[in-house]
């Protein structure tokens, strides 16, 4: 590594560790949004495996996050009077996610393409309609109502729903997730790239490119598409855990057909494949209906003295104009993974010649 | 002792029966085509050898042991390596990637380097088209690909599945030189072609297959004297 990539970790290093202080000073809010931006960067970095590493099309990938965050809601609340630490529920949340993701990978192996999308979307609504109606004969989910007061990050004395003041600096609940959630995804972004490198990998790029000719290669495709759905419904499960654990409420609700697209769109906008890509993207959508919910009515309301528009509307036609110019101007992404790139270059020359 | 020996293989996708009862031999060393027109089994056949057909009868032998119902992957690491028919590179990977993935099962990294120059010494054309996208090449530089990709595997028995379909007159020659000094550096190799003229001299024995079944087996030189290949394939 050279001096100058030393100079840029460093930087981005101290801008992030001071990032919460500063918008906690513009409003606490700022600091839970960017909680769930980095929660939304460990889902697409799960999802990327599936979809930019396997190239396997995943419309019901919110469904492990949902798995995950009612793992920890039932065993950390008062719903079932069981109170076990995160560190025991985390990993149990993960696995119980992986088994789904097994689960559904092992039907869908033959399928691919729009076939799996169908299937895999399916699969997320059948989680989500029994998440809410698990709730009789025998209450387990607590239906629509869903789960409260879950359970806080509790290490010995140390709560991370607590304020507390530490060398005249203020570490509210939020700004210490805040770091934890730093920290993880810190962990899931290392063993990404390590994964991209590894054999594994190289499976599963052959697997994307052509499944047929990676079987020739000697490549286990079974056994390596089901990795693919394991990993990353494991990564899935563990933010559906962070995620029950920082809300302190879950329902059904929060678990919806959009948020799947949600996290595909915040793949394939930054670009397929590409790790730092997807973290872009998952900053991005993440952040800017944010911006705009809280400049849209005071911009307004200052040019014409009333709101014309909801926020709301325009974030749908925000949306649907990034949509369009994206599809015309960077069709693979705005950080698109090497054979992206070439994908559609390839493309464009079959055009002229 | 043969290397590969079919014993009365039979393939059926659902009800339809594709290959009925077929026997075949290979020995160690030799070239051997499988000719006969379109529909006649031949691609099915090899399927069924590499691993992606389940054979619903019949037994196939491989170095001494039954591996009949073996899947492709650890059929690859007992040295068989099948090229499959329209040759199915890895389109949006460079050429290198394409031969890199063909060692996937090698952990000897300094020997998969020499077996690359290896390969890029017989296909000159690939060295010079190293980084370019395999998608990006004609259909001669793919089957070359193709071929290269599964040498990186180090086979003992080589499965070609049409190399010659769809090249222009030229290149199938030279993807026909390239098999011949494939099988003189003493790969085993099965030929399934259309193109009988040409896989039947460059081979030792053939197979003549028709809907299925095999009704004509010699040494190849007499396969071409043959009137019945003579008229049904060679078109004279």
């Amino acid at each position: 590594m050279d001096a100058k990539a030393k100079v840029g970790i460093v930087l981005i290093a101290v801008v992030l560790a001071v990032l919460p202080f500063v918008l906690a000073h513009v409003g606490t809010a700022w600091v839970r949004i960017t909680n769930l931006a980095i929660l939304f960067c460990l889902l697409s970095l799960g999802l990327n495996i599936v979809v930019g590493f396997a190239g396997l099309l995943d419309l019901g990938y919110i469904a492990f996050y949902a798995v995950g965050a009612y793992c920890y809601a039932l065993l950390a609340s008062p719903h079932f009077g069981l109170h076990l630490p995160f560190w025991i529920i985390l990993p149990i949340g993960a696995g119980v996610a992986c088994l789904f993701g097994v689960l559904l990978g092992a039907p869908t192996l033959k399928l691919r393409g729009d076939y799996l999308a169908i299937v895999t979307l399916g699969f997320g609504e059948i989680v989500r309609v029994f998440l809410n109606n698990l709730s009789r004969p025998v209450n387990i989910t607590n239906g629509p109502q869903g789960v409260t007061l879950i359970d806080p990050f509790k290490l010995d004395g140390f709560s991370f729903s607590k304020s507390e003041t530490l060398l005249g600096l203020t570490f509210s609940g939020p700004i210490k997730y805040y770091y934890l959630l730093l920290l993880v995804l810190l962990v899931v972004i290392v063993i990404n790239v390590r994964l991209q490198d590894s054999r594994v990998g190289r499976a599963w790029v052959a697997i994307r490119e052509d499944e047929t000719a990676a079987q020739a290669m000697g490549i286990n495709t079974r056994n390596v598409k089901l990795l693919a759905f394991a990993m990353g419904a494991s990564f899935g499960g563990i933010a559906g855990g962070m995620f029950a654990a920082m809300q302190g409420f879950i329902s059904p609700e929060s678990f919806v057909l959009v948020e799947s697209i949600m996290v595909l769109a915040m793949v394939v906008l930054g670009g397929m494949g590409n790790i730092w890509g997807v973290i872009a993207g998952a900053v991005l959508l993440s952040f800017v209906p944010e911006i705009l919910r809280y400049t849209v009515e005071p911009l307004q309301k200052a040019a014409f003295g009333r709101l014309i528009i909801e926020p709301e509307v325009i974030r749908m036609l925000l949306f649907g104009l990034a949509l369009v110019l994206m599809m015309l101007f960077r069709p693979a992404g705005l950080f698109p993974s090497k054979t992206r790139r070439r994908e559609f270059a390839a493309a464009e020359q079959q055009h002229v010649g | 002792m043969s290397l590969l020996d079919v014993k009365n293989l039979k393939v059926a996708y659902g009800g339809i029966v594709a290959v009925r009862g077929i026997d075949l031999e290979v020995a160690a060393g030799e070239l051997v085509a499988l000719i006969g027109a379109n529909g006649a089994g031949k691609t099915t056949t090899l399927k069924a050898l590499a691993g992606m057909l389940r054979p619903s009868g019949g037994s196939v032998h491989y170095d001494g042991a039954s591996i009949t119902h073996e899947p492709t992957h650890r059929l690859v690491r007992r040295g068989i390596a099948l090229v499959p028919e329209g040759r199915g590179v890895f389109a949006r990977l460079t050429v290198e990637e394409n031969l890199g993935m063909g060692a996937y099962i090698r952990n000897d990294r300094q020997e998969v380097r020499a077996d690359l120059e290896r390969i890029y010494a017989l296909f000159p054309r690939l060295k010079e088209r190293r980084a370019q996208t395999a998608g990006t090449l004609s259909g001669g530089e793919q089957q070359m690909v193709a071929i290269g990709r599964a040498m990186m595997s180090r086979p003992k028995l080589l499965l070609l599945d049409e190399p010659s379909m769809g090249l222009a007159p030229l290149m199938v020659q030279k993807i026909f030189e390239v098999i011949a000094s494939i099988s003189a550096q003493g790969v085993t190799i099965l030929l399934v072609e259309q193109n009988a003229r040409l896989a039947l001299q460059a081979a030792a024995r053939g197979y003549v297959m028709e809907s299925g079944a095999i009704t004509l087996t010699d040494a190849a030189s007499t396969l071409l004297e043959s009137e019945q290949v003579r008229q049904a394939y060679l078109g004279e």
